[in-house]
């Protein structure tokens, strides 16, 4: 249903309105930049709070139905709100596993008795999600995971271990992928999926550091643990297609996401507003031809971001390669931010060997901190290298 | 505060849709690799008879006005040609003639209109700019007499040996100057053609002291002109890059697809793999700037978005295109860097892309200013 454009207008209207009088001031301890590092209970009850607020606002799941928390309204009510949102710098929406995952993936595959059980509780922020796919030996090949579960009556017993679990110390819930049949031909068939508590017996998270310092990732160990048969999802020697799915909404190849805005959008404008502020050579930092041509590329690949978004509307100019531009989006955008964010801490000078602890840091070691940040996103989700296997064998149709 | 992204727009008509077909189709018909060989080390670099089917599609008047027989379609429309065009490596002289009108419709008045009638209907035309290698110069030390007497010569002229009106970019009384000659009354020997790095192109040098002009055009909407004529030139030279990097990656593609080596195919090892996805995101943007910059064009003098665009397009493009040539001809391995693959093409193409109109850091010290200051 198209909506028209004045209501919309209207709508947009209504949510800067709500925002403006309703986004918190900065709570004197550092926020995180996205889901990924949600590392201090303080972060974590400031951050469920506030994802509470605005979903109690009608402001979260705009399109997911109402009988499960949210406003069946259009899509376009959520990109309005996400846009509000970070135009604002509100906050980010933290519960993402459940909101952007799992939430869709349960409206597309999910029975009635998972939806009802599930999907108000990840927009209400009174259960968290995490994901169980990575292994410490299986990271990029996910297909060869090797925790076990085995079925046992009403119950599957698991072991093995999880890592680079983000919120799993926090977590009520994990989408996790298991491995139902070690026999299994091919090592896809004997992958199940599973909807599996956390705050059981046998289940241990173990908070890891991260490079930037903070924490947000775990490390989870299943020693027979047992949880309800009811939470396999699909049926046993599935568990790859809905992992293949799951992955579809998580790299943002498929629409449903409750939000978009689960991290600080960090955007080009920032890095040439901010660096106006420092000096080389005595004069103004962009009186330098090197530094000059270095920010132009910048600003074009930001440009050619923007230009391809709006390129996917228009079917004559993609027919060549149709999945071509949706494929490689995560690839390019993450990569352009990095190198965005390093040479945001790399024009400081000496100022870019402080860091975000120091009292004279810029902006609290502001780019410092997203450049080592932005690594979770050109590694998490499938990364670089394995993003241009995808584009050089879905896209261009190279072999494996 | 505005963003330095500034306008992000990107449209794309019916008409242009059209186009893209129609010269995609045409062109895979008519313009196969073995024609296109064919023609390399003739006169023209091409085959005549396709010219003249050329003309009769009215190519060469798209851009044009409807009251001197074009289509009414605007610059916009010509660069889903240009980039098929570039797909096919088929030279020709449609860039050439059509950067000509722009230059002749933006800097004349009516009295101009017959010349844009018979450029209309496929009369070759080109413009003489450059005074030597450099593409950031103002290249106005030809002089001409208000009388229409000129002195001096141009370099590298598209077409320069087959253009039959030739528009002369110089000076008069110290002000930047058109003259419109009739290639007829050249001197004797006045034309000496340049050995390209880009077989199926073609320029020369000509000598233009002593000959009459038909009429000299002066003011400030010539100095408006040269300008959108040098950023024209730039975005039409982009779509054919874009054009010729896409044909490029596929025969690349194609290649991997079937050579084995170590008993796997080579488009399997990700040393190759990665860098031809490079190439791919790169053909993507350049498609993207060019088709943005096509947004932004009308029959008015070029605004600031429409240059950044223009100059970016080319940066874009000519950068992709340099890249994908020289990859094209190392991936194929020991018969990539023979003169009967089709790397050959591609590799010389590159380099000529890549300089026309500006290269990439011409381009992208302007956009700097452009963009930061």
């Amino acid at each position: 249903m198209a909506e028209s454009k004045e209501t919309l207008k209207a709508f947009q209207a209504d949510v800067a309105a709500w925002m403006k009088e309703h986004v918190p001031a900065d709570p004197g301890f550092l926020l995180p930049l996205s889901f990924l590092e949600v590392g201090t209970e303080q972060q974590l009850d400031f951050l469920r709070a506030w994802q509470h607020k605005v979903w109690e606002a009608g402001f979260l799941g705009m399109h997911w139905p109402t009988e499960y928390g949210g406003q069946g309204a259009d899509p376009a009510y959520q990109g309005i709100v996400d846009r509000e949102m970070a135009r604002c710098n509100a906050p980010i929406m933290f519960n993402t596993i459940g909101l952007g995952w799992t939430g869709p993936l349960l409206l597309e595959m999910g029975t009635d008795a998972e939806k009802s059980k599930y999907l108000k509780h990840i927009l209400s922020g009174d259960e968290i999600w995490c994901q169980g796919f990575s292994e410490p030996d299986h990271g990029s090949d996910l297909g060869a995971v090797q925790t076990k579960a085995v079925r046992d009556g009403d119950e599957y017993v698991i072991n093995g271990s999880k890592i680079w679990t983000t919120l799993g110390n926090y977590a009520d819930h994990m989408i996790l992928l298991a491995r139902t049949d070690p026999t299994a031909e091919r090592k896809y068939d004997g992958l199940s999926f599973f909807l599996s508590p956390m705050k059981v017996a046998g289940v241990d998270a173990v908070p890891i550091r991260k490079v930037t310092g903070e924490y947000g990732f775990n490390q989870v160990f299943f020693t027979d643990t047992r949880i309800p048969a009811d939470t396999l999802m699909v049926g046993e020697g599935k568990g790859w297609g809905v992992a293949m799915k799951t992955l579809e909404y998580e790299r943002g190849v498929t629409a449903g996401q409750a939000t978009g805005h689960w991290m600080v959008a960090i955007e080009i404008d920032d890095l040439i507003n901010d660096l106006r502020g420092f000096e080389r050579d005595g004069a103004p930092v962009f009186d330098d031809p090197a530094v000059r041509d270095e920010a132009v590329g910048l600003i074009m690949e930001a440009k050619a971001l923007s230009l391809s978004a709006r390129r996917m509307g228009v079917p004559a100019l993609t027919s060549d390669f149709p999945m071509g531009l949706p494929l490689s989006s995560k690839y390019r955008g993450t990569e352009w931010s990095r190198r965005m964010k390093l040479f945001g801490a790399a024009m400081q000078g000496a100022q870019g060997s402080l860091y975000v602890e120091d009292p004279n840091a810029h902006r609290g070691g502001f780019w410092q901190r997203a450049y080592f940040s932005n690594f979770g996103a050109t590694i998490g989700g499938g990364t670089s290298q394995v993003q241009a296997n995808i584009i050089a064998e879905h896209v261009l149709g190279l072999p494996k | 505060m505005t963003s330095v992204l500034g306008n992000v727009s990107l449209k794309f008509s019916d008409e242009q849709s059209m186009l893209m077909d129609v010269a995609r189709g045409f062109l895979n018909d008519k313009a196969p690799t073995d024609k296109i060989r064919e023609f390399l080390e003739s006169d023209q670099g091409y085959e005549p008879q396709l010219w003249e089917e050329i003309v009769n599609l009215g190519w060469t008047g798209i851009a044009l006005p409807e009251m001197v027989g074009g289509a009414g379609l605007g610059i916009s429309a010509v660069i889903p040609v240009a980039e098929a065009m570039g797909h096919a490596l088929l030279g020709t002289p449609l860039i050439d003639t059509t950067l000509a009108g722009q230059l002749l419709l933006r800097a004349g008045g009516a009295e101009q209109e017959p010349l844009l009638q018979e450029i209309a209907e496929g009369r070759i035309a080109t413009v003489a700019f450059l005074d030597g290698g450099d593409w950031g110069g103002a290249n106005l030390a030809l002089t001409m007499t208000t009388e229409g007497v000129l002195s001096g010569s141009k370099t590298f002229v598209g077409c320069g040996h087959e253009a039959s009106l030739i528009l002369v970019v110089g000076q008069c009384d110290n002000a930047p100057a058109i003259a419109v000659v009739d290639a007829a009354d050249l001197k004797a020997g006045a034309i000496s053609v340049n050995t390209l790095i880009d077989l199926t192109k073609r320029t020369a040098q000509i000598d233009f002291t002593g000959v009459p002009a038909k009429a000299v055009l002066t003011g400030e909407h010539v100095v408006a002109a040269i300008r959108d004529y040098r950023l024209l030139g730039a975005l039409l030279t982009a779509a054919e890059a874009a054009g010729s990097a896409a044909r490029c990656l596929a025969v690349i593609v194609d290649y991997l697809k079937t050579r084995k080596q170590f008993g796997k195919l080579i488009g399997s090892y990700q040393a190759l793999k990665h860098p031809t996805v490079d190439i791919y995101c790169g053909v993507e943007d350049a498609r993207s700037f060019c088709y943005h910059a096509a947004s932004l064009l009308d029959a008015d003098s070029l605004s600031h978005d429409a240059e950044i665009a223009c100059r970016m397009a080319k940066v874009s493009a000519g950068q992709t295109m340099s890249y994908a040539g020289d990859r094209a001809v190392q991936f194929h391995g020991g018969i990539g860097f023979t003169w009967d693959c089709d790397s050959t093409l591609f590799i010389r193409r590159g380099q000529w892309s890549h300089q026309v109109f500006g290269d990439a850091i011409h381009h992208r010290k302007r956009l700097a200013s452009l963009l930061l200051d």
